[in-house]
């Protein structure tokens, strides 16, 4: 040895992809740790998306009373409220909204910390939102789910690989939404200051994810544009058509691999706008 | 006198903080706008799918969607940024508030009155305008004056719904987004007529909590029409009062929650 080895030590060199492995998985699980010391900001949120459950839940029942044929959208009434209260659980596990912790770091100059670790920043950014994410779906996602039961009669989906598929979909959503979270967020490292493109993203995020209305209320050709050309609909549309099975079997797959296609185009060009960034990163004051 | 010039000072402060992140400005003014359009939207996307709504046609639910998104947005725009009262609880930021010789609502809504908000409150007034047009309005001296009034009297509302709900944070300092449900959610409810909904739900929000007076029953009385649920034609006119009275709640709400604020102690 007349060289210094500079190599930091290979935790199991016959498991190489263990380290990545246990890394990954730190940090998924302080994501989820971090969530679980927010107690009554949880409380707080699940009642909150109770009661706009009611308030959509009352008015696409209404819509299904009023429309020709009772199905609006091809939904019955109790697809709309199945539709209308796991949206709502679903809101909070896919997080649409109100993370801003990438710009806040880019603005206060504290991302500098970040690219001096040695794990890929979008890797140290998705597996804390996916530990986020599974603390939703524990916390968040079941109490509007249970008021919807008790108080309407919602639909249960009858095949069996209804929600195998419906939790890859919700799987292919956290990742997808944690992708355009990132790079709304990292327009900071151009604007310094994201408010504007996060506002954009939380008006085009509720509405053409399907939240505010079913997308399938929308003229069809329009519907099919926004599915293929956007990742929008991916986010709660897509999971939960698949959950109320409005569709056929072969539809309720293909809408999910398109999702998959969506979910890889965005972690890549995550990776991308990560990597010009760096280039660009002025660190403030630092 | 020294009083204004003290606020016209925190606006001033805010004008030229914002006009530093110049393109962020103009994208979410922008945005705010979409805000606006959006609310309609909603309504025009959900009558392509079904002709009534608790039998009433589109023409009726677009006056009353803009009478309540008028004063949503009026409010919004006068008082909206007060639910960042939490994070002010939270940080301890309240305590500058307080040690300056103003009035602490005061300083919150001009330490943040939210200019970028302004395009969507007009876009607001100019959708009631056209819903106004829109449907076959007797319209009598009453009428007219009640036009003008709704409003206000909801964007008064609908502040101290607003200021309520913030205040929550004085003894609940992680209220976090339940006041979201009763500022946002009383759009949402606003912004349909009221037999939409049904049971308790109906009960607390409509009259419990008063939000029935916001848009449902003047709009009524705009129309002409007898309300479905059996109310008399009057209850379209009593807004103004019971927006004063969910004012005065506010404020004494308000004042109390002021004194019972202890700093974060750090």
């Amino acid at each position: 040895m007349d060289r210094l080895d500079a190599r930091v030590p290979q935790i199991s060199p016959r498991r190489p992809f263990r380290d990545t492995a246990a890394t990954f998985g730190a940090l998924a699980w302080s994501g989820f740790r971090r969530y679980l010391t927010y107690r009554q900001a949880t409380i707080a949120g699940s009642f909150t998306n109770t009661v706009f459950g009611f308030l959509r839940c009352y008015v696409l029942l209404a819509v299904a009373a009023g429309a020709v044929g009772g199905r609006p959208g091809g939904y019955d009434a109790a697809q709309l409220t199945t539709f209308v209260w796991v949206g709502q659980g679903l809101l909070s596990v896919v997080a649409l909204w109100g993370w801003t912790e990438l710009a806040d770091r880019i603005r206060s100059g504290d991302v500098t910390a970040d690219l001096l670790r040695p794990v890929h920043p979008v890797i140290s950014y998705l597996a804390p939102d996916l530990g986020r994410a599974l603390h939703a779906l524990l916390f968040r996602f079941v109490p509007p789910l249970v008021a919807g039961f008790v108080f309407f009669d919602p639909y249960v989906p009858g095949r069996p690989f209804t929600v195998p598929l419906f939790a890859v979909s919700v799987l292919l959503a956290v990742i997808g939404s944690m992708g355009v979270r990132f790079l709304v967020n990292a327009t900071a490292y151009w604007l310094h200051d994201a408010r504007g493109p996060i506002v954009l993203w939380t008006l085009a995020a509720g509405l053409l994810a399907g939240l505010y209305f079913p997308l399938r209320f929308l003229p069809d050709w329009l519907a099919v544009t926004l599915w293929v050309a956007t990742p929008f609909p991916g986010f709660l549309q897509t999971p939960l058509d698949v959950l109320v099975e409005r569709d056929s079997t072969p539809v309720q797959a293909g809408l999910v691999g398109l999702q998959a296609c969506w979910a890889v185009v965005l972690l890549a060009l995550c990776a991308l706008v990560q990597r010009r960034a760096e280039r660009r990163l002025v660190a403030q004051g630092g | 006198m020294a009083e204004l010039r003290a606020y016209a000072a925190l606006l001033g402060g805010q004008w030229r903080s914002m006009m530093a992140y110049r393109a962020s400005f103009v994208v979410e003014m922008i945005t705010n706008i979409g805000g606006t359009a959006l609310d309609v939207l909603a309504v025009l996307v959900i009558f392509r799918a079904t002709p009534t709504i608790a039998g009433f046609t589109l023409p009726e639910a677009v006056l009353m969607v803009s009478l309540s998104s008028c004063a949503f947005n009026l409010a919004d725009f006068v008082v909206g940024n007060i639910d960042r009262l939490t994070s002010y609880v939270r940080t301890g930021m309240l305590d500058t508030v307080l040690i300056r010789p103003l009035g602490a609502l005061g300083q919150l809504v001009f330490m943040d009155l939210p200019l970028r908000k302004a395009l969507r409150l007009a876009l607001a007034v100019v959708v009631l305008v056209v819903a106004l047009g829109l449907n076959d309005i007797d319209w009598t001296p009453a009428r007219v004056t009640l036009a003008f009034v709704v409003p206000v009297a909801g964007a008064v509302f609908f502040a101290a719904i607003f200021v309520l709900s913030a205040s929550l944070a004085f003894w609940w300092v992680d209220s976090g987004q339940l006041g979201n449900a009763f500022t946002y959610g009383g759009r949402d409810f606003t912004s349909y007529p009221v037999p939409v909904y049904a049971g308790w739900f109906r009960a607390v929000f409509a009259y419990g909590l008063g939000f029935a007076f916001v848009s449902y029953q003047p709009a009524l009385a705009l129309l002409g029409r007898a309300d479905p649920l059996g109310l008399p034609g009057w209850t379209g006119y009593v807004s103004p009062l019971v927006a004063l009275a969910v004012a005065g709640i506010a404020a004494l709400v308000w004042r109390s929650g002021i004194r019972h604020y202890r700093s974060t102690g750090s």
